[in-house]
């Protein structure tokens, strides 16, 4: 059976040349970087090669480049890790549709006596620069805004936000998880002090972030117990993921232009194709400021999860922000954020594009959805005969 | 993904009895788009009283499909005494079970039936209604529910209510009055201890028995799979003197397999104080 995978903003399949490159760092180069012998220094090289290639991407300089687990990871040592460095009392701020990785450690410090403002969204899952500047104006914060959101693809306006912040003088940490290889980024134009990457979602394996720490940012340690990293994070490098991430990161820098273009325009085409194909569907989400990845639709009447099996029974692999795909009873955060209606939110299908799409791909989904969309509609109570 | 069984997959992705019945004799719709699953069925009698025909439409996840699919075809065929008896559990065991966290399908569709037959002998509202004391808020669940998914399903913690009628899967509020119902329903009828509790009043005899039943029952079956087997030798005050035989007597695993489980198992089920010693030869 054919198989299309279109559920890149959970994980990406990692590039052949990734592996290949991680590889002997599994067989031959397998020394610990901090080691003063030749099995230590080969791969401390390279260690520093890919820290320059991931610098390279975000237009920062390698010394601001700290490697961590992953995504997770990094979110939280820069909301925590900023906080615990301020040795005044500060704000939190972020928004209601954030990842979990940033809105779990916000609502821990929140249980800790440390205000938190969550800013809203309005029905295109936009924030309003004015909540911004008004929460600004309560006194010096952390803030944290994602640069894009992972299930709508919503891009926030990173530039005046940060220029808010830097100005009233806060820290600012974007979680760039979904932007990076998506969206050019660099901060040498966007004055961020922290700002996070995740390997998987840019087709490098499971188990690799990136932390981007502006020089001169104040922040706390999450991991003690090392000197790796400039005293930043303990723990000895993970070599081969790192090495793994400089070459995704190379590609994904090479991929920005021409295959971007290419992807936002499959994406374009699946839009078109579905909403002329389905009556009663809806595009969750700013379609005027999205990744061009990213297609976020509510199919009226229908669930969810039913879609999606039935996707899976064709070979298509998509998401839901439906509330039984999740186990959890309510659909999700995000959605609900926007205040998209019941209906909408438990048949809301996530449709996320990679390099790897091609237009075939694109056809066979339009053939095979309009039947599912259909069949179930008959299944359904709520929808007209 | 979601485990589910091949039925369970088999009615969502074929499911029988779709559609409604012209002029029914009975109709039933529960649930919401709010709550995520909804379900409308409605049937029609024959001459005697026996369901003739069965129809639904669902609106909701794959399981939600294919309980309400099952849920026709398990009562077509029966009069509304017998169909009435039907419970969530059966619906699940015709589907040859459902994930734990999915369970209220299975209650939606015993409460559709209910609804429905209301609505023929009464000729009253095919709305499920809310009677009683509504707990949960966040998804309409009345105290009488949650009272009958706990007893009918021996349900002992709140996350469990959740996942049979979703009660307390939405803001959380109610949580702590379901803990409460639970409470409650378990010292209304205590629950039937499992396995004797033996006091420290229980004499020697008493004891040697429960350690041999105890051996019989949790110990020996698992040896036997090895090939080996136990024999109980003494009982000296807390200490209980056991012999390994056949596979069992020269491996030196079994000296684990003595303290370990077998001791385990006998102060879990026994007293808590016995000691377990291997016979010397
Ligand atoms: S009232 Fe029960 S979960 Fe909100």
């Amino acid at each position: 059976m054919r198989t299309v995978y279109l559920d890149n903003n959970a994980t990406t399949q990692p590039a052949p040349e990734v592996i290949e490159a991680m590889l002997p760092f599994f067989t031959e180069l397998w020394g610990n970087p901090s080691s003063m012998h030749v099995f230590g220094g080969q791969v401390r090289r390279h260690v520093e090669l890919a820290r320059a290639q991931v610098a390279a991407l975000i237009g920062a300089d390698p010394s601001e480049i700290l490697f961590t687990s992953c995504g997770t990871e990094s979110d939280n040592m820069a909301i925590r890790g900023a906080v615990e460095a301020a040795n005044a009392p500060i704000n939190v701020i972020t928004s209601r549709v954030e990842h979990p990785a940033v809105l779990e450690p916000c609502r821990m410090l929140k249980e800790h006596g440390v205000p938190v403002i969550e800013l809203e969204v309005d029905g295109k899952g936009q924030i309003r620069l004015d909540d911004l500047r008004l929460a600004l104006s309560r006194g010096r914060a952390v803030v944290s805004l994602m640069w894009a959101n992972n299930e709508t693809g919503v891009i926030f306006p990173i530039a005046e936000a940060t220029e808010l912040v830097k100005a009233s003088g806060g820290i600012m940490h974007t979680d760039a998880v979904q932007a990076a290889g998506k969206l050019p980024i660099d901060v040498r134009h966007l004055p961020v002090d922290l700002l996070s990457l995740s390997g998987h979602k840019l087709h490098a394996p499971k188990g690799i972030g990136v932390l981007f720490i502006r020089r001169g940012t104040r922040i706390r340690p999450l991991l003690l117990g090392g000197h790796q990293e400039s005293g930043k994070r303990g723990g000895t490098e993970n070599v081969p993921y790192i090495v793994g991430l400089g070459c995704a990161c190379k590609l994904a820098a090479r991929a920005l232009g021409d295959e971007i273009t290419r992807v936002a325009a499959l994406r374009d085409r699946l839009q078109a194709g579905i909403l002329a194909a389905c009556p009663d569907v809806r595009v969750n989400g700013d379609e005027a400021h999205r990744l061009p990845n990213t297609l976020n639709i509510s199919f009226q009447y229908i669930e969810g999860e039913s879609i999606l099996y039935h996707l899976s029974d064709c070979g298509i692999a998509a998401s839901s922000g439906s509330a039984c795909t999740s186990g959890s009873l309510e659909p999700s955060h995000v959605i609900r954020a926007m205040g998209v209606p019941f209906m909408a939110a438990h048949g809301s299908i996530r449709f996320s594009l990679s390099r790897y799409n091609t237009a075939a791909d694109i056809e066979y989904v339009l053939e095979n959805l309009p039947p599912i969309i259909k069949k179930l509609r008959v299944i359904s109570p709520f929808a007209a005969p | 993904m979601w485990e589910y069984t091949d039925k369970v997959l088999d009615h969502f992705r074929n499911p029988r009895n779709v559609g409604t019945i012209k002029d029914p004799d009975g109709v039933g719709e529960v649930g919401s788009m709010a709550c995520g699953d909804a379900l409308k069925l409605g049937f029609k009698l024959d001459k005697q009283g026996r369901i003739a025909d069965v129809k639904f439409q669902t609106f909701g996840c794959a399981s939600a499909i294919a309980s309400s699919s099952a849920l026709t075809e398990m009562i077509k065929g029966l009069t509304l005494a017998e169909a009435e008896k039907v419970t969530n559990q059966d619906i699940a065991n015709f589907l040859g079970g459902l994930p734990e966290q999915k369970m209220h399908c299975s209650v939606m569709g015993r409460e559709a039936l209910e609804v429905a037959i209301a609505n023929y002998r009464t000729g009253k509202t095919s709305k499920k209604i809310l009677e009683g004391q509504v707990v949960c808020h966040c998804f309409g669940v009345t105290e009488d529910e949650i009272v009958r998914v706990v007893r009918e399903n021996r349900l002992t913690t709140v996350e469990q209510v959740t996942n049979y009628c979703k009660a307390g899967g939405g803001c959380g509020k109610c949580r702590d009055e379901i803990e409460a119902i639970i409470t409650r329903i378990r010292d209304e009828e205590p629950a039937v201890p499992v396995t004797p509790q033996p006091g420290p009043s229980l004499t020697t005899l008493q004891k040697i028995r429960l350690i041999e039943e105890t051996m019989e029952k949790e110990i020996r079956p698992a040896l036997k799979k090895d090939g080996g087997d136990i024999e109980l030798i003494d009982v000296v005050d807390n200490r209980v003197v056991v012999a390994l035989r056949g596979m069992c007597a020269n491996c030196q695993v079994a000296r684990f397999t003595l303290k370990d489980v077998v001791e385990a198992k006998l102060r879990e089920f026994v007293a808590p104080n016995l000691v377990v010693e291997e016979a010397h030869p």
